[in-house]
């Protein structure tokens, strides 16, 4: 959990009140002045109500340079951001995209692949997996995947967001409990929504507490009728992305079968960027991938492409295939697409005949255990977990968000600077992530940068390390 | 029991007082009429004689009334006495001490120790500890997924080339019928070329949400390319076709609104339906009558509310039956009610129209008066995604509140690329259009006269419905039937033609059929050959 300077909290809700109070009175003044323009909306409602995108308008668009900074080249280590309205690009230092494994940009082995299967079979199939979108690749995809994350088989979905959406309300409806954790990502929440089941959340990460609402639930049975339910699904992450943690996997799992729940783990995140071979949190902790019933996973962050994937036993599969309205109705994964996932599942598995993937897993790990390290030397407060790429710096105060991005920018550094409402209102962040195409002299020229923005901006929360030892670490960097 | 008791002590207060107020008034009042006929008698005995008797018989009176208010007033007194004889003649702090305090005070006394009490509460009794542990050991959930049935392990075709007019599958050439390739854009050389320099620029994937560096200029260029195309102000891109519409419609609709939907809407409309929690209102599919009535019927009940919304949600080609929706009724619908129409044109967009701009375009009607549109690109132009329109401050909302916008990667550039070099080819050769519609028209008049089915699609619209005529009354025995026709049409004649398939989470109730997908790249003898192939199979299966 993270707790927050006594100080910097009063500070960032001052600050917020007064952003507020602005807005409100910048609210005031609009409606005064709109009170006199004709509006041609009679008898309609206003599509959106005032207080709805009051956040939107009078926060928001206040700092809207530092989101949503069109890029013009291949999201690398290196990548040129574009300035709005003009088509003048600089070149800055990548820290913002998800590409763990660089294959976000042009690779040797997988990109010709992704050309010849392009030019046989074309952009889209323009068609659902049950009528004509299926092709050989598709197939081969289903089995490659669900090879690598040691499942029998899995069944692919266009797009990762729908995966969840689409899922969740097939396996379980009316009547049924899932148990979700709190930070969970919003495909989830939405999927879950959608299912018509009831919905329990427990604390981040607590193994404890969901033990405990497992028995309470189980106990009580469905709400007013006391009946038992019909089926338990907790749902869990592998990597929060925006804490950085890694879930306590062996615990839950070893909770969920002691009461008979059933356990879905969704690693958008973890597949392809954390453990020894690249197969994610349960290689990572040593958990049995048959205990887990549900795997779920993404591929835009590791494999450099787009869509998503369940892994189960094959009856499981062959079930989603027959009710998901994802394989029924929407078009099918993109062709080239899902060349580049195997020929990437290749490289990683070191397939392809070169030990590339075992370099790219390597440099990964050790890159984010470095960056870590040294941030944490520095004096920021940085979350998450070791071996874990992803690296969220507490910045709290509102008035930090831009300052820091914009800091940055100015250095050729890209950040990401989260804020609410992907975040607590009081617990803005900026957030790391570190890819395998990262060379130790970027990450050098990455921490200077964000070390004098840091001081410029008061985000040094902890005290630094004493100077003594960072010289020792000085000789050891430069070797 | 405590209320009766207080009003008991109060009422006992008043009435005593009242009590010996009104006693003492009405002796008073008995004595006043004696005296004053006592007076009256005794100054007028000369006229005695007269009014004698009833003088006498007054004084009768008088003196029977003063008897029994005599008795009354003894009793008082004497109840007053005894009851002030153990505490008679007290003054305690100057206030007399008369009996009615006892009473009082002793009543105080009951008050108090009743509110001290606590009121019953029937003992609640939590489970103990070893409860809930043999709750927890004896509960058995239900398997994750229902036993597998036969039904369940059919396989899809696979196909081993480009899914155009015509493909292979299993090493055999196929004529497709169940692309939805209306312009037959798969394997254009300039879409291939536009796609292959985009991936030897970008790399496949975006790596990011939009908001996280994810937006490349592709993305940008491709919005302002769909907004000139469509002479919209402003247009925003979507990484997946199914989940534009389940986005878009919870971005402005929340709890509370109403919608007004067909019911022939497909499942991703209805998901977003379902996720934005509003009231929704279904209208028979297509019929302008019962949108009529249904307008008319929620408009005199909520005259109410200023700030409530109102959609009509309606899909421009429908997909589960190839209708076409009648946007000039529809737009005079809105405009009498107030209404805002949302309309997911997935299935028109390039295809209708003189030049392919969609539904507004066919039947004339400026396309300002559509509130949002929405489409999905894995349609006629023959890349995925999906993209919405409208005004800028719909766009806006949803740059920042649209979920699937948001929390998601953002479109692989060189799938927004083939969707720009897509919407220049449209724009260049109209002609594809026309043959489009000449290869519909034939395929009408082949399927005219076919057995046990019965076209039930508009006839310009590219998606040809055979629905069928008598239905067995179990949709499952229906949906088998269709999959062993569609099965049979490609073992034996190498045709691919789409059954209608459905989860069990999609509503619609429309009638199930085989459906064709016709493409500007079929030649007349693939037209000929499925109207066969299909009028046989009709013939041999059906009846």
């Amino acid at each position: 959990m993270i707790t927050i300077p006594y100080l910097t909290a009063v500070s960032t809700y001052f600050s917020y009140g007064l952003l507020f109070a602005f807005g409100q009175l910048r609210d005031y003044s609009r409606r005064i002045f709109d009170w006199w323009s004709t509006n041609n909306l009679h008898g309609y409602a206003p599509i959106c109500l005032a207080h709805e995108d009051f956040y939107i308008r009078r926060l928001y668009h206040r700092i809207q340079d530092c989101f949503g900074r069109p890029i013009s080249s291949a999201p690398d280590a290196w990548v040129d951001v574009v300035e709005r309205r003009t088509t003048k690009s600089t070149r800055c230092l990548n820290l913002g995209s998800y590409n763990y494994l660089g294959f976000g940009s042009y690779d040797e082995y997988c990109t010709p692949l992704v050309i010849d299967s392009l030019k046989k079979f074309s952009p889209s199939t323009c068609s659902s997996r049950v009528d004509a979108g299926t092709t050989s690749v598709h197939a081969e995809l289903e089995e490659c995947v669900a090879k690598y994350v040691g499942k029998p088989a899995a069944i692919v979905t266009g797009m990762g967001y729908a995966t969840n959406s689409a899922i969740i309300p097939v396996l379980i409806g009316k009547g049924g409990l899932i148990i979700s954790d709190s930070l969970n990502h919003t495909s989830i929440v939405n999927g879950a929504r959608g299912s018509g089941a009831t919905i329990r959340v427990f604390q981040h990460n607590t193994p404890a507490h969901l033990e405990r609402v497992l028995k309470e639930q189980i106990a009580e049975g469905q709400p007013r009728t006391h009946r038992p339910w019909k089926k338990i699904i907790v749902v869990v992450e592998g990597i929060y992305s925006m804490e950085g943690e890694i879930c306590q996997l062996p615990e839950i799992v070893s909770i969920c079968k002691k009461y008979k729940a059933y356990v879905y783990l969704d690693e958008a995140h973890s597949i392809g960027a954390i453990g020894k071979t690249g197969r994610g949190v349960c290689e990572l902790l040593g958990v049995d991938t048959a205990d887990v019933d549900i795997m779920m996973g993404t591929f835009t962050k590791s494999f450099g492409s787009c869509g998503g994937y369940i892994a189960g036993s094959k009856d499981l599969i062959q079930y989603l295939k027959y009710h998901c309205p994802a394989h029924l109705y929407a078009t099918s994964i993109s062709t080239p697409s899902a060349q580049q996932i195997i020929s990437a599942i290749k490289v990683i598995l070191g397939e392809d005949g070169s030990n590339r993937g075992a370099q790219k897993l390597a440099r990964i790990r050790e890159n984010s255990n470095f960056f870590r390290a040294e941030l944490q030397k520095m004096g920021f407060e940085v979350l998450g977990d070791n071996d874990s790429p992803v690296m969220p710096i507490m910045l709290y105060n509102p008035a930090k968000i831009p300052a820091f991005s914009r800091e940055c920018l100015r250095e050729n550094v890209a950040v990401v600077v989260v804020g609410f409402p992907a975040t607590p209102l009081l617990l803005a962040r900026a957030r790391i992530c570190i890819s395998a195409s990262h060379s130790r002299e970027d990450l050098i020229k990455a921490l200077q940068v964000i070390s004098k923005a840091g001081d410029l901006t008061g985000i040094k929360y902890f005290p630094a390390a004493p100077k003594k030892q960072e010289e020792v670490k000085d000789t050891i960097k430069l070797d | 029991m405590f209320g009766l008791l207080v009003l008991f002590f109060f009422s006992y207060r008043f009435l005593t007082f009242k009590i010996l107020v009104v006693v003492k008034f009405e002796s008073q009042s008995f004595a006043s009429p004696l005296l004053w006929a006592n007076d009256i008698s005794c100054s007028k005995s000369t006229r005695i004689s007269s009014n004698s008797l009833a003088a006498l018989c007054s004084i009768h009176r008088a003196k029977m009334d003063t008897n029994l208010v005599e008795m009354f007033r003894a009793g008082l007194n004497w109840v007053t006495m005894a009851l002030d004889a153990p505490s008679a003649r007290v003054v305690l702090f100057g206030v007399r001490i008369q009996w009615h305090i006892f009473v009082e005070v002793l009543l105080g006394f009951v008050i108090v120790i009743l509110l001290s009490q606590k009121s019953y509460k029937p003992p609640k009794r939590p489970l103990t500890e070893q409860e809930i542990d043999e709750l927890c050991d004896e509960w058995v959930p239900e398997p994750l997924i229902p036993p597998i049935t036969e039904d369940m392990m059919h396989e899809p075709p696979v196909l081993e080339s480009a899914a155009g007019p015509h493909t292979t599958v299993n090493g055999k050439d196929v004529v497709n019928f169940a692309s939805a390739n209306y312009l037959g854009l798969i394997g254009h050389q300039k879409l291939l070329e536009s796609c292959t320099s985009a991936l030897e620029k970008y790399g496949v994937g975006s790596c990011g949400p939009r908001g996280f560096y994810g937006t490349i200029d592709v993305h940008l260029d491709c919005e302002t390319r769909i907004s000139k195309f469509l002479s919209t102000p402003d247009t925003i891109l979507y990484s997946y076709g199914l989940s534009t519409m389940f986005s878009t419609i919870p971005c402005f609709c929340k709890k509370g609104d109403i919608i007004v939907a067909d019911e022939g809407v497909h499942w991703g409309i209805q998901n977003g339906l379902q996720l934005s929690r509003s009231t929704i209102v279904y209208f028979k599919h297509n019929d302008m009558d019962s949108l009529r009535s249904t307008l008319e019927k929620i408009m005199t009940k909520n005259k109410r509310s200023k700030n409530l919304r109102r959609y009509i949600v309606a899909e421009a080609v429908y997909q589960n039956s190839g209708q076409i929706a009648p946007l000039d009724e529809i737009v005079k619908l809105k405009e009498k009610y107030k209404f805002r129409v949302i309309l997911d044109e997935s299935n028109s967009f390039g295809v209708l129209g003189r030049s392919g701009r969609g539904l507004a375009e066919h039947h004339g009607v400026p396309i300002e008066k559509i509130d949002v549109v929405t489409a999905a690109m894995g349609h006629a132009l023959a890349t995925e995604g999906g993209f919405c329109t409208g005004n800028a401050r719909i766009i806006d909302y949803q740059r920042l509140s649209s979920s699937g916008y948001v929390f998601s990667a953002s479109l692989p550039p060189y799938l927004a690329s083939a969707a720009i070099t897509a919407i220049d080819v449209i724009d260049q050769n109209p002609e594809l259009l026309v043959k489009m519609k000449h290869n519909i028209a034939l395929l009408w008049k082949g399927l005219k006269d076919i057995k046990g089915m019965s076209l039930a699609s508009d006839p310009e619209s590219p998606i040809v419905f055979l629905k069928l005529e008598k239905s067995s009354g179990s949709t499952k025995e229906d949906l088998l039937l269709l999959e062993k026709m569609a099965d049979r049409a490609l073992k034996e004649d190498s045709l691919l033609v789409v059954s209608s398939k459905k989860s069990f989470l999609d509503k619609c109730r429309l009638p199930v059929g085989i459906k064709l997908l016709v493409s500007a790249g079929h030649s007349e003898s693939d037209l000929v050959k499925v109207s066969e192939s299909l009028k046989r199979l009709a013939s041999e299966l059906l009846l």
